[in-house]
């Protein structure tokens, strides 16, 4: 596959789906805790979307972050537009204001299905594996 | 290798008077939490905020820095709580 093939597979991940996530690893198996929150947050939330593992090959990473202009991964589109990383993800998340934004209630618990938990005390490895 | 503290000046100069903490997360030197106060993110969305961050950083976000986790704040009368 050429850089631009993968860009425009990209592009059209973006367009086709209206919730589209970039992350490392899969959520049924993310391989990095930040990847997880924001699939955890998808995943509470009931909504359906797209996940594209950035890891099989270093390019999808490069390209992805040449397209929208942010460095790191996860990466969230909703309408073909960049929500953010998984900052701004679990912040919308527990506001309420990602409810609003992909049109689902907000969980009553308002708990992700992924406890919060500070980066520095999660199990070392789980996100070192970058390629 | 980067340093929290580090971190911290670059986030400062790149935004004067920014308050800005930078936490060390797993004390090895690569995964880092920012929290910046700015108002120089007024009127800015979340994603031109961080992007405000991450470009002090350029490359190094995603190289020898390879966590980043950023918490902006807008300095207001409300607050958000902290």
């Amino acid at each position: 596959m050429t850089n631009d093939e993968i860009r425009s597979f990209i592009d059209n991940a973006i367009k086709e789906n209206r919730v589209m996530l970039f992350m490392k690893g899969t959520p049924q198996q993310p391989a990095c805790g930040f990847s997880m929150r924001a699939s955890g947050a998808l995943n509470a939330l009931g909504v359906k979307y797209a996940a594209l593992d950035i890891l099989p090959d270093p390019r999808i990473r490069q390209e992805l972050s040449d397209l929208s202009g942010w460095p790191t991964i996860p990466q969230l589109f909703v309408d073909g537009e960049l929500v953010g990383g998984s900052d701004i993800v679990m912040e919308m998340f527990e506001s309420g204001e990602l409810a609003g934004l992909l049109g689902v209630e907000q969980p009553e618990e308002g708990e992700p299905a992924e406890p919060e938990q500070p980066v520095g005390q999660r199990p070392i490895g789980l996100e070192n594996r970058l390629n | 290798m980067p340093r929290a503290e580090e971190l911290r000046e670059r986030i400062e100069q790149a935004l004067p008077g920014a308050q800005v903490t930078v936490q060390d997360t797993t004390g090895g030197g690569d995964h880092f939490r920012a929290e910046v106060v700015s108002d120089r993110f007024e009127g800015l969305s979340r994603i031109q905020q961080h992007k405000l961050i991450y470009d002090v950083f350029g490359d190094e976000v995603g190289g020898a820095i390879h966590a980043l986790s950023i918490k902006t704040v807008t300095p207001s009368p409300a607050g958000d709580g902290r």
